[in-house]
C-alpha cells in the first residue's frame, strides 16, 4: 500500500543571503544566515529544528559538512545529512524531507546550500571531463553544448530557441531588486555575441555567484497549530537519473526528467493544463528547452514554437524563471528557483503571475545526470 | 606509429595524463601502435567503451579487447572559441565530438577538420590514429 502525501507538507519559510560577490564569506557563514533567516520567516524556534538537509558546496567539497551546519546552528538532528546528486539536491531533500516528517522520522527539516565560487574558486566548473583532456574535453559548459548541438541538428531547433530562454531570463532579471544580473538582452544582442563553446555564447551560461539560501519544511498539520503565516504546500515531487556521461548516454536530447515530472504530476492529482507558472533550472539554455519538452509543455522538437515570442516571460502562457533564474538572478544551484516558487504561490513575487495556483519547479545536476520536480500549490 | 599517425605540437603546458590502469592500459598501449580497440564481453556481446572491469549489461568480468574497424558516425560536436587550459591556447579554435563507432561504443574525440561548422550530425567518418603528449589517441575524419 502506498500513502499519498500531496499537501501533507509545506515549505513554511525561506531565507537567503545578497547573491552575487560576497568576499570573506565562508560557506558555513552564508549558510547559517540563510538558515536564520528562513526560520524568521517561518516563525519558528530554532531549538524546534529536528532535521538538517545540507547540499555540499559545489566548488569545494568537504567530508562531513553537514554535521558542521549542524554544529554551526547548535543543532544535533534526528535525520539528515549531505546529499551529493549536484543541482537536483535541493528539491530532492526537500522532498526525503516531506517522506521522512510523515514517517514519523522527523517534524520540522531545515534544507540549505550555500557556495562561493565567485571569490573563491571556480575550476570545478573548468576541469577536464574524465580522461578526455587529451582531446581538450574541458569545462562543464562545452558538455551542455554538446548536448544543444544535438538537439539543433536532430530535432532542428535553433539559436534563436536558445535565445529566447536567455532573454526570458534575463527580463525578469532585471526587474528583481536582488539579482546579480539585472540587465535585459534582446534577441537581436543574443544573437551577435560572438561563440564561446560553440553552438553556445556567454549568455547561454549560468552565472557564477556566491550565497546561500534555506528552506523550512514541517506537515500542514504542524503550520497549521503554529500558526505559521504563509505555508506553501508541497503537492507533488519526482525524481529521475539519466546518471550516464553525455558520451555514453544513448539519447543526447531527453533524460529521465520525464519519469521525475509523472511522478510529481502524479503525485499531486494535476497536469501541464493546471501549471500557471514554472522555476526550470537554468544553468544553460538548453537545460530549459529539453526540460519544458521532457515534461510535456511542448512535444519533442516542437520547443521552439513553444518557447517564442514572450510566451515563456511574464504575460506569456507560461512565465518561466520569473525572478531571472540562474541566468540573471543567481547561479546558485536550484534554491532561488524554490524561493521564487514558494514567493508566487504566496502571492508575493515582483513579478508576481496573476492568479497562478499551482507552480512546477525543475531542479537537475551534473551534466542532466539528475533530476528533480516539485509542484506547489496554495 | 605508421604513416598517417598525426604528430602534434609539442603543448607548453601538461595536460592532465589518462588514469592508465590494470584494465585500461592494454586499450592505451594498442592506441600507442595506432589501433583503436573496445571491450566485448564474451558472455552477452555487449561492447562498451572506456575500459571498465565489469560489462555493464550483465556485469560479467569476462571480455576481450577487439580491434574497432574504424568506421564511426557523427553524434554531436562542440567547437572551443575559448581555452579552459593554457595548452590549448594556440590551437583555438579546436573541436570535440562524441562519436559512435560501428561496433556501438561511444567515445570523445576531435575531428580533423577545418572548418568544424561544415559537420552534419549523424555523417560517417573514419579513425585515423595520432598522438598527443606522448600518448596515442583517436581521432576521426569526415568518411
Ligand atoms: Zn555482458
Amino acid at each position: 500500500m502506498t500513502t499519498n502525501l500531496s499537501g501533507k507538507s509545506v515549505i513554511a519559510g525561506i531565507g537567503a543571503t545578497k547573491f552575487g560577490a560576497l568576499p570573506g564569506r565562508s560557506t558555513i557563514s552564508m549558510n547559517v544566515e540563510a538558515i536564520r533567516k528562513a526560520l524568521q520567516d517561518a516563525g519558528v524556534e530554532k531549538d524546534a529544528v529536528d532535521a538538517l538537509w545540507v547540499k555540499c558546496p559545489t566548488s569545494k567539497f568537504e567530508l562531513m559538512y553537514g554535521q558542521k551546519i549542524a554544529e554551526a546552528t547548535g543543532l544535533q538532528p534526528r535525520i539528515g545529512g549531505v546529499w551529493d546528486q549536484g543541482g537536483a539536491s535541493n528539491i530532492m531533500m526537500i522532498s526525503y524531507a516531506a517522506m521522512a516528517i510523515e514517517a514519523g522520522q522527523c517534524e520540522i527539516a531545515v534544507i540549505c546550500f550555500a557556495d562561493n565560487p565567485k571569490t573563491g574558486s571556480a575550476a570545478s566548473y573548468s576541469r577536464p571531463r574524465g580522461d578526455d583532456a587529451l582531446y581538450g574535453w574541458f569545462a562543464t559548459l562545452s558538455s551542455y553544448a554538446m548536448i544543444a548541438r544535438r538537439h539543433m541538428g536532430e530535432l532542428g531547433t535553433r539559436r534563436e530557441d536558445l535565445g529566447a530562454v536567455a532573454v526570458a531570463s534575463r527580463r525578469h532579471g532585471a526587474q528583481n531588486p536582488n539579482a546579480q544580473l539585472r540587465k535585459a538582452l534582446t534577441l537581436d544582442e543574443y544573437m551577435a555575441l560572438p561563440p564561446m563553446v560553440a553552438p553556445f555564447c556567454r549568455d547561454d551560461c549560468a552565472l557564477v555567484s556566491d550565497g546561500a539560501g534555506a528552506v523550512v519544511v514541517m506537515s500542514a498539520e504542524r503550520a497549521k497549530k503554529m500558526g505559521v503565516k504563509k505555508p506553501v504546500p508541497i503537492l507533488g515531487f519526482g525524481h529521475g537519473q539519466t546518471s550516464w556521461e553525455v558520451a555514453q548516454r544513448p539519447d543526447m536530447t531527453s533524460t529521465q526528467a520525464k519519469i521525475a515530472a509523472e511522478t510529481a504530476f502524479k503525485m499531486a492529482g494535476l497536469s501541464r493544463k493546471d501549471i500557471d507558472v514554472a522555476q526550470i533550472y537554468d544553468c544553460f539554455t538548453i537545460t530549459v528547452l529539453m526540460t519544458l519538452e521532457d515534461y510535456g509543455f511542448a512535444k519533442r522538437g516542437q520547443i521552439g514554437d513553444f518557447v517564442k515570442g514572450g510566451n515563456i516571460e511574464i504575460g506569456g502562457e507560461l512565465p518561466v524563471n520569473t525572478s531571472g533564474g540562474l541566468l540573471s538572478e543567481t547561479g546558485m544551484p536550484g534554491m532561488q528557483l524554490i524561493h521564487e516558487g514558494v514567493r508566487q504561490m504566496r502571492g508575493e513575487a515582483t513579478l508576481q503571475v496573476k492568479n497562478a495556483k499551482h507552480c512546477i519547479i525543475s531542479n537537475q545536476g551534473g551534466v542532466m545526470h539528475t533530476h528533480a520536480s516539485l509542484i506547489l500549490g496554495q | 606509429m605508421n604513416a598517417t599517425v598525426q604528430t602534434a605540437t609539442k603543448p607548453k603546458a601538461t595536460l592532465p595524463d589518462p588514469d592508465i590502469n590494470e584494465v585500461s592500459k592494454q586499450y592505451w598501449d594498442a592506441l600507442a601502435k595506432g589501433k583503436l580497440t573496445f571491450q566485448h564481453c564474451r558472455k552477452c556481446n555487449n561492447n562498451w567503451l572506456p575500459a571498465r572491469g565489469e560489462c555493464p549489461r550483465c556485469l560479467e568480468a569476462d571480455w576481450a579487447w577487439h580491434e574497432a574497424s574504424g568506421k564511426a558516425k557523427l553524434i554531436s560536436w562542440v567547437v572551443f572559441h575559448r581555452a579552459f587550459h593554457p595548452a590549448f591556447e594556440e590551437r583555438l579554435p579546436y573541436n570535440v565530438a562524441v562519436v559512435e563507432l560501428a561496433e556501438g561504443p561511444r567515445m570523445i574525440t576531435n575531428i580533423v577538420i577545418d572548418d568544424a561548422e561544415k559537420l552534419v550530425i549523424d555523417q560517417p567518418l573514419t579513425f585515423v590514429p595520432a598522438e598527443e603528449q606522448g600518448h596515442g589517441i583517436a581521432r576521426f575524419k569526415p568518411a
